[in-house]
């Protein structure tokens, strides 16, 4: 284990993410060819002369490669936020929506379609109506778990995080009765998509993401540390009070920011870690750089199945999240020889 | 040289008083057992001395207030092995080993050599080297409690705080458990305070016995001054007989009177 599995896993997990961005990229009602792909990426990259044609070229940039890159982004950043939210909870069902992120980002997103549908603005301010309430959401939690019980440890907190979520989705429900006519918008919202206008959404989760996934990665020693529980971490010399803030936080912002250009797309935080812990076990020295990685090339996966089986209807991308990745791990559980 | 000294410790815990003005002092290299029937204060008092629990008055180690280290150099000082630690699903024996090492690894940095050979050596007291590739929740009862062992071990710790450490254990691991401990007292230098239900055990082991009960030291001293049936009775409620066993020291035996 440790070193022996990372010679391994790394290399597989690198590969998966790499045939899931190159399946992103090639996967279209336009064939661009696999090596014109690659050359013209690279002609992007360092400044060169493209060797598609101007409308292919605008498939590749403007399109799927932007598409790809905001599936990795966003993919890696949920499944590295869920494997941090279960190592500092000791939750195995902890999910990157554990304190409210979700029903947060639900209320911010309905409060902007609602009473802001003047649709040039609604498209600039939905993503940040989203982030907004998730943040609050989450320091509403956190606040309030500290408060009714910072000695009582994880739990406290999980319990604030169900109390402020429901308080929200209830706000968000009262609002949409409100205003049935926006029903259907807020709820293909909801569901998850990955429809980009270009680099854009990319610009607003990359800083987040990579901040967050090197936040998380350098705790990992110290998750592994919790996992004896608060007190004998604590004994242990740990101040466990800060790590898991700064754990929390760093998984959070990311997650706001994802889900604020992605709307809510669901299972990759259980379904990834998970399904890597029963391939390599549980250390979070391996688990979460396996996360980032298995977890962004899931979601490109996940999208090109999104954007081709009903094509050119596209299905919402947390619909096929659930629908392959449920059985998937369904089977892992099943044939995983590891003990119990 | 005092490694620990309690000033009029006291310890609130839900308004209730769980530990009430405790003094006492261990010298350096000594093994103190605290005893005292349940209820009695004995765990939070030990969760006082690791830093787990606030407590008034002042507890130092090694000559230092202990409110003034922070909690790494704390867990440099003094380790605590749990009555009941918590078992991780999913790490091997050694990865469990290494956690002791946490004291000593930079926030976010990696283990060294220094911290690898440190584990290899607990491992090796402990006669751990061939589980340790094993999980540790395949382990039995007094393996496991070897394995938490080493990691207080590896912690390098000249203060080992041992909550109930044969608590859950047959007569001979006990037995083994404690000459381990005793063993390594003698060649790591190791100042040992450990809570025993086990009076019998406790008065063999320990060079002086601390007698709790609500909160309060009641007695303390050698084993035939604490290990007395009056203080026994008066404390524990127990009827008992202490028999001076040539050779192995005070046998606590519980009688039953006719009635």
């Amino acid at each position: 284990m440790g070193l022996a599995a990372a010679r391994i896993w790394l290399p597989v997990s690198l590969a998966f993410l790499a045939a899931a961005m190159l399946a992103g990229v090639l996967v279209g009602p336009v064939d661009l060819g696999a090596v014109n792909v690659v050359r013209a990426t690279f002609a992007h990259v360092f400044g060169l002369h493209s060797p598609l044609s101007g409308s292919d070229d605008a498939i590749l940039w403007e399109l799927r490669l932007p598409r790809v890159i905001l599936a990795v982004l966003v993919g890696g950043t949920l499944a590295a936020a869920g494997a941090a939210y279960q190592g500092v909870f000791r939750n195995p069902l902890a999910d990157p929506y554990l304190l409210g992120a979700a029903a947060g980002a639900g209320l911010g997103a309905t409060v902007v379609v609602v009473y802001a549908p003047a649709s040039s603005l609604t498209g600039d301010l939905l993503p940040l109506g989203a982030f907004v309430g998730a943040a609050i959401a989450v320091i509403a939690a956190y606040v309030l778990g500290r408060s009714a019980g910072g000695a009582a440890g994880p739990a406290a907190l999980v319990l604030a995080g169900v109390t402020i979520a429901s308080f929200l989705t209830a706000l968000q429900t009262f609002v949409q009765q409100q205003h049935v006519d926006t029903v259907q918008e807020v709820y293909s919202w909801l569901l998850g998509r990955l429809a980009t206008s270009g680099w854009r959404e990319v610009g607003i989760v990359l800083p987040y993401a990579v901040v967050s996934w090197l936040v998380i990665i350098a705790h990992r020693r110290l998750l592994d540390v919790l996992s004896v529980g608060d007190d004998e971490a604590a004994a242990l010399g740990v101040n466990v009070a800060r790590v898991r803030l700064l754990v929390v936080a760093a998984a959070t912002v990311a997650t706001a920011a994802a889900v604020a250009v992605a709307g809510l797309i669901g299972f990759v935080g259980i379904i990834v870690p998970h399904t890597i812990r029963l391939l390599v076990g549980g250390s979070y020295r391996l688990l979460l750089p396996l996360s980032v990685i298995v977890g962004a090339g899931f979601l490109v996966f996940a999208d090109v199945i999104a954007r081709t089986i009903l094509s050119p209807a596209e299905l919402p991308i947390g619909v096929v999240t659930a629908f392959f990745g449920a059985p998937f791990f369904a089977v892992v559980l099943r044939t995983s020889r590891r003990p119990a | 040289m005092t490694a620990l000294t309690l000033d009029r410790v006291s310890v609130s815990l839900g308004g209730a008083r769980i530990v009430d003005g405790l003094s006492a002092e261990v010298a350096s290299g000594e093994w103190v057992a605290v005893i005292g029937p349940n209820g009695a204060g004995k765990t939070t008092a030990l969760r006082a001395v690791a830093g787990l629990v606030s407590y008034e008055g002042r507890v130092r180690v090694l000559e230092e207030d202990a409110r003034t280290l922070a909690r790494k150099h704390l867990a440099r000082r003094v380790a605590l092995v749990p009555q009941v630690p918590l078992i991780p699903g999913d790490i091997t024996v050694r990865s469990y080993v290494m956690l002791g090492r946490t004291p000593h690894v930079g926030y976010l940095a990696s283990e060294r050599r220094s911290d690898h050979r440190a584990v290899d050596a607990s491992l090796e007291q402990l006669d751990l080297l061939a589980f340790a590739q094993r999980r540790l929740d395949t382990l039995s009862g007094g393996e496991r409690q070897r394995a938490t062992l080493a990691r207080a071990l590896a912690q390098d710790a000249p203060i080992l705080l041992l909550d109930e450490p044969t608590a859950a254990l047959d007569m001979g691991r006990q037995q083994q458990v404690l000459e381990i401990v005793d063993r390594l007292r003698a060649s790591r230098g190791l100042t040992v305070v450990s809570t025993m239900h086990d009076l019998t055990l406790a008065g063999q082991y320990a060079d002086r016995l601390l007698l709790l009960d609500g909160g309060r030291l009641v007695a303390s001293g050698t084993a035939d001054e604490v290990l007395t049936r009056a203080l026994i009775t008066e404390h524990y409620g127990a009827e008992v007989e202490v028999v001076d066993a040539p050779g192995s020291g005070f046998v606590v035996v519980p009688v039953r009177r006719p009635s």
